[in-house]
């Protein structure tokens, strides 16, 4: 039954994402095989993932970005687990550029997103340290000649019981390269995992600890220069003059670069080069976008919202939501910034002939063809070392600065490491966009016989990776409207393509469900008000085909305390989903001040992301992704005057700190359905559920994001 | 010519004085693990001890440092309340990305050293400063409480 459900999840994005089969097949014989020497020194190198040293040190290449969400540890426990290596001592390493060997299975290109790692590499990963294991007990057998039924693996050795033998993989490195990787290499039951299902410490907490791990912005080549840049503070604009007379006379400032669209500062440390540069009084050409405006975002969604845009789901729906009886509402959400705690940074050495690139990126094969492009020369003429890190969200998967970077360092000579200021990084970015959904129900008998669904925003996948947008529907921009876990007697779900004036749009954690499942919860709650039902008790009657859903609405809302007594104006709210190839649902409870201030006391979620590889690492997404989510709804807003943002850092750019954080529980359940995705799911549900709690606590429904105190206490006035 | 002691060892440095702490120390003595994170003392990224007092070392310039001992966190391991912290963080599996972490325990240490038992509300003011994206907050509270009991 599940299992049909994520198919039918895995066709949707699969189609989304260019109509290939979901899994590549793995590569289980990288270029280097050829290269292994047999002998006391041998290296097993099996695969483009694995290679264990004739002294049993084992590396582990890691064709996923870590960006925290703990993918590393992840991969190497579904590798260990079919291999019977021991975690303890493994080497991580971060895969060079290869979408050939390193492309991400649903992506089919070296990137990390969407939430799909688990999702997508859950029976490659599985497959390449089962067939690595067989090579080694084949190797194994043929010494001791003995037949490989009879043997076992257990810690990183093979093991002959009857006879009482055993080899270590490392001893077996060289005779294993030998032996023929097997077609289908058998996986392990279940019922058998060491490590899958078992929460296992994360294998990169050691070095971010102690200073020692290395992020982009800590690549230290010999020789380096520290510069920082200023783009046009309007989305196109360019340099008409600049006036650094004072900038080059100051302590370690060592070469001002002017190109069409930026200035930059070569120094000493960065610090000379962001007091150089703010001392550069540049005058730009603002370009097309100087008149937009916040209001001109928001006017511009509303008349994209009155077209019809193109059918999704159309189950006969649009009769019944015509005339009397009809309830309807928009929802909508605001541009926001990524503000990853590692500011963007690119650190370049261009020399004849080749370009080295230090980089954190959640897209490896990207960022080699950008760098190559700009610095005229090919892919392979470029090689890219990446690095943990800081903070992606969507950040990380675009490339400008990767440009930017490459275009400076062409101009200087040495390498140099370039880093935006935090006042670049929230001013001068790609943003998540303005968006809006407008949704009608028909309610007969208290049961809404009838709903529609229209999502309005840009496609990000459509510019970001082309061939997986077929003109028509951007699969992401309605996951979450297109398949509800409600069975509604008739649905009508439409998608308007609207790219907004003035701001270059990214994928932001939580993308298209943020709006789908923002709107659909806040409306369900509507409906429920409508006909005088209990949120959760309306909710429980509409869930008929997913059982999931049914079971993590009702272990949220119990561990909630769902119905229990609350102190006055305090609310509670449901947020129910399925996104992402998972189930989830978060209860949040708040309190509202006379003010109108809101105060999130608890959130409790219930995930079920089919087998729990790592139960803690869950645990850590969600309890993330709740606080990522609460950061949106709570403070996240990017405005434009004159086509300028007017935020800046983050005193104005607020996110969630300790002294605001509620109570936070999440419960996994424990099934063995294929893995769905976990990193993005939790963020998706914050803004429905704490906007339900306002609406319990206040009778005030919010239509637009972030939480408007102002709103709420003239509502509560009235 | 700036000297100062950092981490149990004298350093000389020849820097404009002006020069915050932070870059110093990451472009010039090349130890990364302080963090840049915004430039304006609002995200403690940065954060160091100053004579066992958390400071951000973003806003302050070499040159202000003087006598005082500079520790980092490639240094804080060698204090019994550092180590304390750093074991809580791997036990509790605190970190996601990391990058705030090395602020984090360096705020959670100098805390703890000044107030070995802090209660929710002590935490929520020692460490309202320091931000973490990745929302680790909840594990940092257990964090801080687990290496008070350790002590």
């Amino acid at each position: 039954m599940a299992d049909a459900v994520l198919s039918r999840r895995q066709i949707l994005r699969t189609g989304a994402l260019g109509g290939a089969a979901l899994f590549l097949g793995v590569n289980l014989r990288s270029a280097d095989v050829a290269l292994a020497a047999p002998g006391d020194n041998a290296t097993f190198k099996p695969d483009a993932f694995i290679r264990i040293a004739s002294d049993g040190r084992a590396t582990l290449i890691m064709p996923q970005t870590e960006m925290g969400q703990g993918i590393y540890t992840g991969l190497a426990m579904l590798i260990a687990e079919e291999l019977d290596l021991p975690l303890d001592g493994v080497v991580l390493e971060a895969a060079p550029a290869s979408d050939k060997l390193y492309g991400n299975p649903i992506f089919k290109v070296q990137a990390t997103g969407g939430s799909t790692s688990m999702m997508g590499y859950w029976m490659p990963m599985r497959k390449v340290g089962a067939s690595a294991r067989a090579m080694l007990v084949a190797a194994a057998a043929r010494r001791w000649r003995v037949d490989p039924q009879s043997c076992r693996t257990e810690a990183g050795a093979v093991l002959h019981d009857p006879s009482g033998r055993s080899l270590t993989y490392g001893a077996l490195a060289g005779a294993a390269m030998r032996e023929t990787p097997p077609t289908e290499p058998v996986l392990k039951d279940p019922s058998k995992f060491r490590l899958i299902g078992h929460s296992h410490r994360r294998l990169d907490t050691p070095e971010k600890t102690n200073g020692r791990a290395r992020y982009g912005i800590d690549a230290m080549p010999a020789g380096v220069r520290f510069a920082t840049l200023a783009s046009p503070p309007v989305y196109g604009g360019k340099v008409l003059a600049i006036d650094d007379s004072q900038a080059k006379s100051l302590p370690g400032v060592r070469q001002i670069i002017v190109l069409d669209d930026l200035v930059a500062v070569v120094g000493d440390t960065s610090w000379a080069a962001m007091r150089g540069l703010a001392a550069i009084d540049i005058r730009w050409d603002d370009g097309a976008f100087a008149n937009v405006s916040t209001e001109t975002l928001y006017n511009d969604l509303e008349q994209a919202g009155r077209s019809e845009g193109a059918i999704v789901v159309d189950t006969g729906a649009r009769d019944s939501l015509i005339g009397d009886g009809v309830i309807s509402a928009r929802y909508e959400l605001p541009l926001l910034a990524h503000a990853p705690m590692e500011p963007m940074n690119c650190t370049v050495h261009i020399t004849p002939g080749h370009c080295e690139v230090w980089v954190g990126t959640q897209v490896m094969t990207m960022t080699q063809r950008a760098a190559a492009e700009e610095a005229g020369l090919t892919p392979e003429q470029v090689t890219v070392h990446n690095h943990l890190i800081g903070g992606g969200f969507g950040r990380r998967l675009e490339v400008d600065g990767i440009r930017k970077a490459v275009r400076i360092a062409r101009l200087v000579d040495g390498p140099v490491k370039v880093v935006w200021t935090r006042e670049e990084d929230i001013g001068k970015a790609p943003y998540r966009s303005v968006y809006g959904a407008w949704m009608k129900a028909k309610l007969e008998n208290g049961k809404p016989v009838a709903w529609s669904h229209k999502a309005v925003g840009p496609t990000v996948v459509g510019r970001w990776l082309p061939p997986a947008f077929n003109g028509k529907i951007d699969n992401d921009a309605v996951d979450g409207a297109a398949e509800t876990p409600y069975d509604f007697p008739s649905s009508f779900v439409t998608w308007v393509r609207h790219e907004p004036r003035g701001v270059q749009t990214a994928f932001w954690r939580g993308v298209g469900p943020n709006l789908n499942i923002f709107a659909t919860e806040s409306f369900v709650d509507r409906v429920a008000h409508e006909a005088k039902q209990d949120p959760l008790a309306f909710r429980r009657v509409l869930i008929g085909k997913h059982p999931r859903a049914r079971a993590v609405l009702d272990i949220a809302t119990e561990k909630a305390g769902w119905g229990g007594a609350l102190p006055p104006r305090s609310g509670r709210g449901i947020s129910l989903q399925f996104a992402f190839g998972t189930y989830l649902c978060t209860v949040a409870e708040v309190i509202v001040a006379d003010d109108g201030a809101v105060s999130v006391t608890r959130m409790t979620t219930a995930v079920d992301c089919g087998t729990p590889v790592n139960p803690d690492g869950i645990i850590s997404q969600i309890q993330g992704g709740l606080v990522f989510g609460l950061s949106a709804a709570l403070h996240g807003r990017i405005t434009l005057v004159a086509g300028r943002v007017q935020q800046s850092n983050f005193h104005d750019y607020r996110v969630m700190r300790m002294d605001e954080m509620p109570r936070i529980e999440v419960h996994v359940v424990r099934n063995a359905e294929a893995p769905g995705g976990i990193g993005e799911p939790g963020t998706v549900s914050v803004q429905g559920a704490v906007c339900n709690a306002i609406y319990a606590a206040t009778g005030v429904q919010l239509m637009r994001m972030p939480i408007d105190q102002a709103l709420i206490a003239k509502d509560l006035q009235a | 010519m700036v000297s100062m002691r950092v981490n149990d060892e004298m350093t000389e440095v020849a820097v404009d004085a002006d020069t915050p702490l932070l870059w110093v120390l990451r472009d010039l003595l090349g130890m990364t693990g302080t963090k840049f994170g915004c430039g304006i003392a609002q995200c403690g990224a940065c954060t160091v001890h100053l004579d066992g007092v958390a400071v951000r070392s973003c806003r302050l310039p070499v040159g202000e440092v003087g006598d005082r001992a500079v520790r980092t966190i490639e240094g804080v391991g060698s204090t019994p309340v550092g180590a304390r912290v750093q074991q809580a963080w791997l036990d509790l599996d605190v970190i996601q990305c990391g990058y705030c972490q090395s602020g984090q325990i360096m705020a959670a240490a100098a805390l703890l050293a000044a107030n070995p038992e802090p209660d929710d509300a002590d935490i929520d003011a020692a460490m309202a400063g320091n931000i973490c994206r990745c929302g680790t907050y909840v594990r940092i509270r257990d964090g801080i409480k687990r290496a008070a009991q350790h002590g």
